[in-house]
């Protein structure tokens, strides 16, 4: 469903991303890892055109992301998106936040946004703060929130960046939990995450990233059991033994 | 005869109907041209911070214009130069143009400060949505942008309620012009112009103080 195809993208001199081809097939649960600054974010992020890359091509059920005929807000609608800090908007009641791009992306009726919004809030466990305003909310809720604005567009694949580094450590089950769940059901995700617990429990691939590059890609039990380069097991031995 | 701060309130009281005209004008002048000044501020924002070169270049051409000449001379050119140019316009309508023209370069630095300090995640979340550019301006980063910035956006307002005064030396009975309407034709200058500048700073003061303590709280919120 996803194909990325040697994908190198420069900040001026400095090369982000160097080569990096992967795949993602359709419900296939996929866990990006590595250390901070090794290109995990910008990756995704490039999946659904936010960060716009050199060289290399990356598909999402056959349109080209980097394609300048392609219409790229039609493809995001498709695609949806948590990020590491919510970003939910402040100005919106929660509600409002959940209605907004079903009605003037999708053309959605209010009535018929509403539904949708207050089924999926009720998934997340936030039914009860339907009319407050993402302020009021602690991180983890807003984070369930976020997820529920993604899945109100129906998207045939979720990313996630780092959808849990800025809750505080008490938090992260909750938001855990609603992605476990949602793997589970089947959907397509892409997740650059550091939870090696939740990546044991429902990845099929583990892909880990250093300076830029993709540096393995396998099977999750290849990967918790032998990973084969040194900076992979070197990562691993830093982030499991503690 | 009724004297208090060295002014004679009956003068006052007598001519109360040509002030409150010359009020009622000030205020109008004030908010149409806000209104006018807001939403092109709004436009000119955006084409500054647009990725199209000739709009960005356009706007800031725009702003660097206005804000480098003094606003008696864009008054004097609206309504003594356009004439020239086949366009007869009328005194208020000529000063309306003007202030909203001449804010509107004052609104947008307003307007696009407002809109930098909405931090780009905001912005990566509206388009993953797929909302488009447009609508992410509308619906996401402008209300924002304009509730962040409402207490300056009121402030250049109250600035700009003072500004309107120089429409007098067109001839306009603003609040000013009708002081000095009533100044003159009871040889009473020391008197109206006292009251007013007492007047201006009644409505200025207390209003800025307010707008103070909004940002305050504004700023607190965020």
């Amino acid at each position: 469903m996803i194909e990325i195809n040697k994908v190198s993208k420069w900040y001026g001199d400095f090369q982000v991303l160097t080569d990096c081809s992967t795949s993602v097939a359709k419900g296939e649960v996929v866990v990006v890892c590595g250390p901070s600054g090794s290109g995990k974010s910008t990756l995704i992020k490039c999946v659904n055109g936010l960060e716009p890359f050199q060289s290399g091509s990356i598909s999402v059920e056959g349109t080209s992301v980097g394609d300048a005929k392609t219409d790229l807000p039609k493809l995001r609608a498709k695609v949806g998106m948590v990020f590491q800090n919510f970003e939910l908007f402040p100005h919106l009641s929660i509600t409002e936040n959940l209605c907004l791009a079903q009605e003037k992306v999708l053309g959605r009726s209010h009535a018929e946004a509403m539904e949708k919004g207050l089924k999926l809030l009720d998934r997340v466990g936030l039914k009860a703060q339907a009319a407050k305003f993402p302020g009021q909310l602690s991180g983890g809720q807003q984070q369930r929130v976020a997820i529920a604005r993604a899945l109100a567009m129906d998207p045939i694949a979720m990313l996630f960046d780092e959808p849990t580094s800025a809750l505080d450590p008490e938090m992260v089950n909750e938001v855990l939990d609603v992605m476990v769940q949602l793997a589970k059901e089947g959907m397509t995700m892409m997740c650059v995450t550091h939870e090696m617990g939740f990546a044991r429990k429902v990845a099929n691939r583990v892909i880990f990233m250093d300076r830029g590059a993709i540096v393995e890609d396998a099977a999750k039990d290849d990967f918790f059991g032998q990973p084969r380069s040194e900076r992979a097991q070197t990562f691993l031995s830093k982030i499991l033994h503690h | 005869m009724s004297r208090f701060l060295g002014i004679d309130w009956q003068l006052i009281a007598d001519n109360h109907e040509i002030l409150l005209g010359g009020l009622q004008y000030s205020l109008t002048l004030t908010a149409s041209s806000m209104a006018v000044g807001i939403v092109l501020g709004c436009l000119l924002a955006l084409a500054r911070l647009s990725s199209i070169t000739p709009l960005r270049l356009f706007a800031a051409g725009y702003v660097n214009l206005f804000r480098s000449i003094p606003l008696v001379l864009v008054i004097f050119w609206f309504y003594f130069l356009l004439p020239f140019f086949g366009f007869k316009l009328g005194p208020d309508k000529s000063v309306f143009i003007t202030f909203a023209i001449f804010e509107a370069a004052y609104y947008c630095e307003i307007i696009r400060a407002g809109i930098q300090s909405i931090s780009k995640g905001q912005v990566g979340a509206a388009q993953a949505l797929g909302l488009t550019y447009a609508q992410s301006m509308r619906y996401i980063i402008l209300p924002q942008a304009l509730r962040n910035m409402l207490p300056l956006l009121l402030t250049q307002t109250v600035v700009l309620f003072q500004d309107t005064s120089l429409v007098t030396i067109i001839g306009i009975k603003d609040f000013m012009g009708a002081n000095v309407v009533v100044a003159s034709n009871n040889g009473a200058l020391k008197e109206m112009y006292t009251f007013a500048a007492l007047a201006y700073f009644c409505v200025c003061f207390p209003l800025s103080m307010l707008l103070k303590k909004l940002h305050k709280r504004i700023a607190v919120i965020r």
